[in-house]
This record gives structure tokens, sequence and C-alpha cells, in this order.
């Protein structure tokens, strides 16, 4: 049972008609210990991350998740393994929740051979197709048509696969988004399009970007299900994606939801995010829900020192893959041309 | 004589820009992050405070959309500046600037003009991985009706700012995130600079190195690592790709008889085969050696840091193919 919140009720001064949950769900206290425990790992690598970047064991763009890991995670908690993920270059959580090992992600931003692309892609550019993660793609928008296709190949060759397709509210504004929902209407694509509204494209904020503070509206004209929702509980973002996901594995018919989130650090490492104030920040850090997470499990059947150990085989994870990108080694140009086309080059 | 200040790259782009839309009304600026952020590079600090938002406009991320907005006002008589956040993202408005700026003129029978400048970094940054280093140039310069422009100095980026600005026609502006820090002098009053016009920005007889942007920067480097080996060669800046100032270029290879492209694309049908094909045509009698061509490795541009700096061309790199040219047997 689900209803519209009046604007007053919305967590976020400025937005208006959100969907929230009426009725206290019944929930698994392990269940949401595993979730918990993979945000927790996410925000980690995230932070690690960003200690590396500034040692300079990483280089390039580093855009760091940390603050959205309820979305990712808790979307993917909605998948079946053999479900296929496409995200944007914002991309570790999403690849870590997929399951990628903590050790081939940092050995990739590291640029070992190790990585989960060998070095060669780098952090906007995370695949792992053993896991079904179909990488993260650094074009705006660019990867939403992609994403319909992989849509479109379950379909054809009737597997029972659904796709989840993630880009930042920015990508509303591109044709990639509309030529995508347009098609996967169309053709009837079993996906689900999740707009992770973090309101600020790169310096930019919501209210700039586009005409409309719903970014859901935009599934009306395509004519396909949407949801809307401010990112909480991860058992929420969970159990609505889960809608969702069904829709598109029984029916064949895509959804556009969005997941009102917020990122606690800048667009990337470069960027001190000064367009923003300390005030807003605080009030989302205070709502983290990483931090909801755990006072739910505190609630629940687990101790402080169950949650304890939980964090501290995080860190142990977390430093064994440091280690392991640390010793690894890196590629070499001979693997440039083997990589580059399948068979003989074509000079 | 006037006097000379010491200016960044990105500072001398700043100038032109605004003392343009200072002298011609019509003349605007959009793009991402130019305004409120002060431009992801910082090329436009500063701008939306004197111009206002009516003529510094903040886009969203829309390459296609906004690209013909630009298209549509210049063909209506405005004189708009449209930056690209980087080339890489101009691929998404590929389909405005071939089939509509570069092509509108003739489609009309010569009735209507775009005058418009698309500016913004190209080509590689530092790991910022495969879809965010592709050197654009080369795809411009081969559409008739486009000019390309891709300036190595801070006076000649304030200079031909200026001219691509007031021209008639749609202007595509190269230029590289790791120039814009790039200092150099600026004389006070610098004007337009005419497009066509290549500089010969060291002497020598050895071989003509032909560069341009922050190619040149590499040129140069190669060419004194040489120096200290006697290898005397001529570094040749194009400043503009088209048009190109082939008599500059064949000038330089009649006097040393060997010539070697380094820009930073791939190899494939680039402004160095291009360069090559002029050359042979031009001065073949007067060359000795094979021309040869300092490019990107041709693969995408893999994120690990030495792979990408291989991928490069570097200063070794000009330097060794020189020398293959000069120590040639027979
Ligand atoms: C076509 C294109 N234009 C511009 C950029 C530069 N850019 C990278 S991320 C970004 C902001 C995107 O914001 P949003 O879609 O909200 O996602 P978020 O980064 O907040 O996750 C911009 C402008 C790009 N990568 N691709």
């Amino acid at each position: 049972m689900t209803k519209e919140s009046s604007p007053k009720a919305s967590p976020h001064a400025h937005s208006d008609r959100f969907i929230e949950a009426t009725t206290e769900r019944s929930f698994d206290a392990s269940h949401l210990a595993h979730l918990y425990r993979q945000m927790f790992l996410i925000r980690r690598v995230e932070e690690e991350s960003a200690r590396a970047y500034a040692s300079g064991k990483i280089g390039g763009f580093l855009h760091l998740y940390i603050g959205q890991e309820a979305a990712g995670v808790g979307a993917l908690a909605a998948l079946r393994p053999e479900d296929n993920v496409v995200t944007t270059y914002r991309d570790h959580g999403i690849a870590i929740a997929k399951g990628m090992t903590t050790r081939a992600l940092l050995a990739e931003l590291w640029g070992k051979k190790t990585g989960c692309s060998q070095g060669l892609g780098g952090s906007m550019h995370l695949f792992d197709k053993a896991h079904n993660m179909l990488g993260g793609y650094g074009i705006v928008g660019g990867h939403i048509p992609l994403a319909c296709g992989v849509a479109f190949a379950a379909k054809y060759q009737q597997q029972d696969r659904v796709t989840l397709c993630f880009f930042g509210e920015g990508a509303v504004s591109i044709g990639g988004f509309h030529e995508g929902l347009s098609l996967a209407s169309l053709w009837k694509l079993p996906i689900v399009f999740i707009c992770e509204n973090n309101e600020y494209a790169m310096g930019t904020p919501l209210s700039r970007t586009l005409s409309v503070e719903d970014v859901s509206q935009k599934a009306e004209a395509y004519g396909i299900a949407r949801d809307r929702l401010v990112v909480d509980d991860v058992l929420e973002v969970e159990a609505r994606v889960g809608v969702a996901v069904e829709r598109a594995r029984k029916e064949q018919l895509p959804t556009l939801i969005e997941l009102r989130t917020y990122r606690f650090r800048g667009h990337s490492m470069s960027d001190p995010a000064k367009y923003r104030t300390q005030a807003e920040l605080d009030d989302h850090k205070q709502r983290d829900p990483l931090t909801q997470a755990r006072a739910k499990l505190l609630a629940s059947k687990y101790t402080e020192d169950q949650l304890l150990a939980i964090e501290k085989s995080v860190e142990e994870e977390v430093a064994d893959a440091v280690k392991f990108a640390d010793d690894s080694p890196e590629p070499d140009l001979s693997i440039l041309a083997p990589t580059t086309y399948d068979g003989p080059f074509a000079y | 004589m006037s006097n000379m200040r010491q200016l960044r790259f990105r500072e001398a782009l700043r100038e032109a820009m605004t003392e343009e839309m200072d002298r011609d009304e019509r003349v605007f600026l959009m793009g991402e992050e130019v305004g409120h952020y002060q431009g992801a590079y910082k090329v436009t600090e500063g701008m939306l405070d004197r111009f206002g938002s009516g003529r510094v406009l903040d886009t969203p991320i829309a390459e296609s959309g906004f690209a013909g907005i630009g298209i549509g006002a210049a063909m209506m008589g405005l004189r708009p500046i449209v930056e690209f956040m980087t080339w890489n993202f101009s691929a998404v408005a590929f389909d405005q600037i071939l089939n509509n700026a570069s092509k509108v003129r003739q489609m009309s029978g010569g009735q209507f003009n775009c005058p418009i400048v698309f500016r913004g970094p190209n080509g590689s940054a530092k790991q910022v991985g495969s879809q965010h280093s592709t050197s654009m140039e080369h795809f411009y310069a081969t559409i008739p009706g486009l000019k390309v422009v891709a300036p190595a100095f801070p006076a000649d980026a304030k200079g031909l700012m200026k001219a691509a600005i007031r021209d008639d026609n749609p202007v595509v502006f190269i230029e590289s995130e790791t120039l814009y820090s790039v200092k150099g002098d600026v004389p006070d009053n610098q004007d337009a600079i005419e497009f066509g016009r290549a500089q010969v920005v060291r002497d020598g007889t050895a071989a003509t190195l032909v560069a341009y942007s922050r190619m040149t920067h590499v040129a140069l480097e190669a060419a004194a690592h040489l120096a200290k080996e006697g290898i005397e060669v001529e570094v040749v800046d194009l400043r503009t790709l088209r048009p190109l100032d082939e008599e500059t270029i064949v000038r330089s290879v009649q006097k040393t008889h060997r010539c070697v492209v380094v820009h930073e694309g791939w190899s494939y049908g680039g402004v160095g085969a291009e360069i090559a094909d002029r050359v042979q045509r031009l001065a073949f009698d007067w060359l000795e050696a094979p021309i040869l061509r300092v490019a990107q490795l041709d693969v995408g541009m893999p994120y690990n840091a030495k792979l990408e700096q291989a991928c490069i061309p570097q200063p070794d790199r000009v330097r060794d193919t020189v020398k293959r040219l000069v120590f040639r047997d027979g």
C-alpha cells in the first residue's frame, strides 16, 4: 500500500509528490544486515579510494558514491544474479552491489592488470561479465539506448533476464534518455530505468537542469509506468524497484523510477562543491541511509557487537583489496592490440 | 611597440571573448557550467557576473540541443560561442555541426550564414580514460564549410579567438586541458590574427616538425633535445588546420628536405595524412626521406598511466622519429 505524500510531509523542502510507504514493512533482519554490509563496504571502499587518489595511486576522474549507497544496493537487491546492470561513471557502488570483488575493483582503480578490465578502463568504466555488470559509461546518457539493447537481447533470446539502467537527473535532458525510453516503451522491453536524482548535475542544481521538478513525470509521455521515492530505507528501495523488476520480468514492460538521493562529496575529486551550503549537506548527512539501516538493525535482533563484527570484516576485506591492488602488476603494451580488435588487427 | 603581459592560456581566451562581447552585442556564450560554476576549467570565470544570464547561459547536458540552438541563432544574425565541456561530448552534437552548421550556407544557396564558434578542450587530459580522451579535430577538419583553429600559445589563443568570433563561418576552436595553465606573452593590444598563417617557432635545417595545439610544445621539447645532439630541426606551429598554410610548410621542407608531423589524434586519415599528401605533391623534388607521423598509437586511450603515456606522442618518440629520418641509409 502506498499513498502520495503532501509537499509538507516530504523530507526535502523543495520536492512535491514523493510516494511514501504507509505501513511499516515487516523485514528479515539478517537480510538487512547483508545489505548493510554491502553499503558499509561501498562507503569504506570509496573513502579508501579518495585516500588513494590523494596519494596518486588513482588518476583521472573519480566520482564517489558516498551518500547514495542505499540507492544502488536496494535496487540491485531486487535482482537475480542473471539480471543485467548498466550504469554511469559513478559506478563503484553499483559494481560492488552486482558482485564484483573488492580486489578486482580496487586493482582497476589502481590501473593494474588484475583489475576487472585489466587496468584499461579505470574508475568510470567498470565491467564484470561474470556478474552481468555491463559497464560504467562516461558520455552522459549514451548508455541508456545501449541498456535498452541489452534488454532487447534478453527478449529476443527469450531469456528471463531484466536490465537495470542507472543514470543521474542530468541525463534526463539528453537525447539518449528520450530515445531509449521511447523505444523501450514501443518495443516493450524488460528494463527498469533508475534515475538517481542527487539534486546536482556537477555544479548545476536540478532547478536549472529541468523544467519540472518531478523527473518521473517523463515516463508519462512515453506511456510507461513510473515511481518516485526518497532513498532513506534500503529495504523500501528494494521493494519498490522489485515491483518494477517483476513488471519487466512478467509483462515485458519498462518502468522509470526516480530515486531521490544525495552525494556527500563533490561531483568528482576536483569539485569543491561550493554551490551548496554546509547546512544543506549536514541536513542530508543527518539522514544518512547507512546510519538509518544500522539503527534499524540495532532495534531488531542485532547487538552492537554483532554490527562491529560485520564492520570489522569489511575493514579486513578493504585492507586485503588495497594490498592486493598495491602488489599487482601493471599491464604492458602487448595488451592494447588484442583488446582493440578480436582477431587480427585491422590496420 | 605595445606592452607585453604574461597571461595564462585560459586568461587569454577569456579576454578575447570578453572584449568581443563588449564590442558586439550579438555575441553570447553558452555551455555546461560556464556561468555559475565559472567554467569546468575556469576559462569563463567572471563572465556571468560581467554580462549577466542573458548573455552567459548555463545549459543542461544537451549538446545536440544547445549546439542546434546556437546554429539557429547564428542563422538569425547572432554570434554564439558554444562551449563543449570537452570536445569528446561534441560527438553527441556531431549531426548538428556536420549537417546543419557546415551545410546551411551552401544548401541555402548562400542566403544564410552560420557565424558560430564551437570551443573547448580536446584530446587527452590525464588518465581520464577511453571515452574522455579522443582528439576530435581530425573529424571536423574533413568537413568543408567549417574552419578549424588549434593554437599553442596564449597570444595566438587570444588573437585567433577574436578572429573566430568575427568570422562569418562556423569555427571549431580546439583547446587543451593541459594547455590552460601555460603562460605566455600577450601584447596589450593583441588584435585578431588572420586564419591560415602558420608560424615558424624554431629555426632549423635538419628536418621540419609540423605540429599544433599542445603538440607544438612537445615538438619544441623534442627539438631542444635534438639540438643537444647537434640536430637542429625547424618547428612549424600551424595555428589553424583549416585553412591550412601549406606555403609555410612547403617553404620549410624545401629548406630541410625532411618532414615529421606530430599530432595527438589517430593517424588514419588524420591531419598528418592531409599534410603528407600536400607536402609530397608540392615539395616532392625536395624530399630526401618519407614523411613520417608521430600520432596517438592506433588504439583507444587506456586508463593505466604508463600505457596512456606510451599512447600519447612524447618528446622521446618525436626525437627518435627525427633521428630515423636524419640517419637514414640510402
Ligand atoms: C554528453 C556529456 N556531456 C557532458 C559531460 C560532462 N559531465 C560528466 S558528469 C556530468 C554531470 C552529470 O550529472 P548527473 O547526470 O546528475 O549525474 P551525477 O554525476 O550527479 O551522478 C557532466 C556535465 C559528459 N560526461 N557527457
